[in-house]
């Protein structure tokens, strides 16, 4: 009994009418919109002045820099020690699933609310500071100080993720096979050892893959900055996400706004691309 | 057999620090919710209930109307959840298993959307949904993401382990091919469409960039913009946030721990079987 032909693009008219409105007319109307400029509430060919002035803008710049110093910070910190954790994890027995689901529960909250939560943990005389001083610790200006609070942005950011990417880290582990380091074991090998030479080769797919969610994730960062740090003090937690929320929804600035998000699309393009060419040998 | 024991007790401590710190934050945020404001500060810092929760509920209620911010949240959650999933689970059908022309490029294309920051299709979203006067309306929260290109993939992926011969023997039953996909292949994969849906749920719930630039009154707030407004205020009411970011949170992790399995391999995109 065959099939009719239009049965299967029956099945699939509903997601591509969906698709074809609210995503690739959007993404190009977008990229048109990059070349073009606003002149008295009409928008106007404007060539290449949006791409020449992202070099100029000092904003933009800070922006830049601020991203990446968070990504280039954040991302190996908290996959490294996911990794850790999942093996810590995975060499127990008992209470593994009590500890699973407490490392995944921050991985459910919305980005608003812990962001909330953390930015009143974090303040000057907050919890987080009344702790450090019970350690002998000075309060540390986490929400005022440039570098303290793109620190505050990489605690808060980690204490979301780590636990999502340790799940799937710790699902891997369960494919590496016992032998390994039985092998290793019995060459003498310490734990330690075995963990660099077998664990994280053994990985390397996995990484990839987290690294690369997590690069996307951390280039669009938005919630986190808006709400945490509000861009502050003095633009050094101003993500390009939220310099290209303020250009388009606080200066209406369209055309520029569109040329931003082509910057990150790019930017996303180039890197997944590097860490697919550096690590993917297979 | 000493040394190993001393390692496992340090492993245990370990894992048992990182839980701890994983999930002070949710218990300190609930206690907040049930003290005054000023309590967030209080040295030694409070950590045990107040009586302030309904007050501070009472409070939030008078600045932001939760009855109707939650109602939002969920309206929107509840619908987008159901829709999306019905057509994700349409497509990723059709692409797992059918041969047709263009199946591969499409699939290529659906595949490729998700490598798009949500930043690039904000612009002419707005601009699209004031043009239909749809700015601050259900339908400008809902629609936008329903074909979600991730929740596609994911039913493909569950799909795929379908044997053909349950479809064969379907056709030769005489069963039509909507009685295949919902009497044979649906309940086949129900993890898979719990998964799912739960993904759907989680993303559309913690939404926020496309909320706050799609609602503009007060009276269609979803929670996040909700709380983000509250908390952009200079004169900030501590407990009545918190009272907020809990009733954010609560309902989710209650929900969470009933389904971990399914939340788990939902939120991972069951790339890990719970």
């Amino acid at each position: 009994m065959r099939t009719k032909a239009y049965v299967p693009y029956l099945f699939l008219t509903p997601a591509l009418g969906l698709f074809a409105v609210f995503m690739a007319y959007p993404i190009i109307y977008s990229f048109l919109l990059s070349f073009q400029t606003s002149e008295a509430g009409e928008m106007v060919p404007a060539g290449l002045s949006n791409y020449q002035r992202l070099f100029s803008d000092e904003i933009f710049l800070t922006a830049l820099t601020n991203t990446f110093v968070i990504m280039v910070i954040q991302v190996p910190l908290m996959l490294f020690f996911a990794i850790v954790l999942a093996s810590s994890l995975n060499a127990v027995k008992r209470l593994k699933g009590v500890f699973r689901v407490s490392f995944f529960m921050p991985a459910v909250t919305s980005l608003v609310a812990y962001s909330i939560i953390f930015s009143i943990m974090l303040m000057g005389d907050g919890i987080i500071n009344q702790l450090l001083a019970a350690f002998g610790i000075g309060a540390i200006p986490w929400l005022s100080h440039p570098w303290w609070a793109k620190a505050a942005l990489i605690l808060a950011m980690t204490w979301r993720w780590i636990g999502y990417n340790m799940v799937i880290y710790l699902a891997a582990m369960q494919n590496i096979q016992e032998s390994l380091y039985e092998a290793a074991s019995i060459d003498g090998a310490s734990r330690i050892k075995q963990f660099f030479s077998i664990t994280i080769p053994q990985l390397k797919p996995v990484i990839l893959f987290t690294a690369i969610l997590s690069t996307i994730g951390t280039l669009q960062l938005f919630d986190e900055p808006y709400t945490l740090t509000k861009g502050g003090p003095s633009d050094a937690t101003l993500t390009i996400g939220m310099y290209l929320y303020q250009t388009g929804f606080r200066y209406f600035d369209f055309g520029y706004a569109s040329t931003l998000a082509y910057v990150i699309v790019v930017i996303i393009a180039v890197l997944s691309f590097i860490q697919f060419k550096v690590t993917g040998d297979e | 057999m000493k040394v190993s024991n001393v390692r496992s007790l340090l492993v245990y401590v370990t894992l048992l620090i990182g839980a701890v710190i994983s999930l002070f934050p949710f218990y300190w945020a609930a206690i907040a919710a049930t003290n005054e404001s000023g309590k967030v500060f209080a040295k030694p810092p409070v950590l045990l209930p107040g009586g302030m929760l309904f007050e501070n509920i009472a409070n939030l209620n008078e600045a932001i109307g939760i009855g109707r911010v939650m109602f939002n949240s969920l309206f929107v959650v509840v619908i987008y959840t159901a829709l999306s999933l019905i057509i994700c689970t349409m497509a990723g059908y059709a692409f797992a298993k059918f041969r047709f022309k263009g199946r591969d490029i499409l699939f290529g294309m659906f595949l490729l959307s998700m490598m798009v920051p949500y930043h690039a299709l904000v612009i002419p979203l707005f601009k699209m949904m004031a043009a239909w006067g749809w700015l601050n309306t259900y339908q400008a929260l809902i629609l936008p993401n329903l074909a979600y290109p991730f929740g596609i993939f994911l039913m493909r992926q569950n799909m795929l382990a379908v044997p053909d011969a349950m479809m064969e023997a379907g056709r030769i039953d005489g069963v039509n091919e909507w009685g295949l996909f919902t009497r044979i292949i649906l309940p086949s994969v129900k993890p898979a469409l719990a998964a799912t849906a739960i993904f759907l749920f989680m993303f559309q719930w913690n939404s926020f960039l496309w909320p706050l630039i799609a609602v503009q009154t007060k009276e269609m707030y979803t929670l996040p913009v909700a709380l983000s407004s509250l908390f952009g205020l200079s004169r900030i009411d501590y407990g009545q946030v918190m009272a907020g970011v809990t009733l954010a949170t609560g309902p989710i992790i209650i929900f969470f721990l009933l389904l971990q399995r399914h939340f788990i391999s939902g939120m991972l995109g069951s790339a890990v079987k719970g």
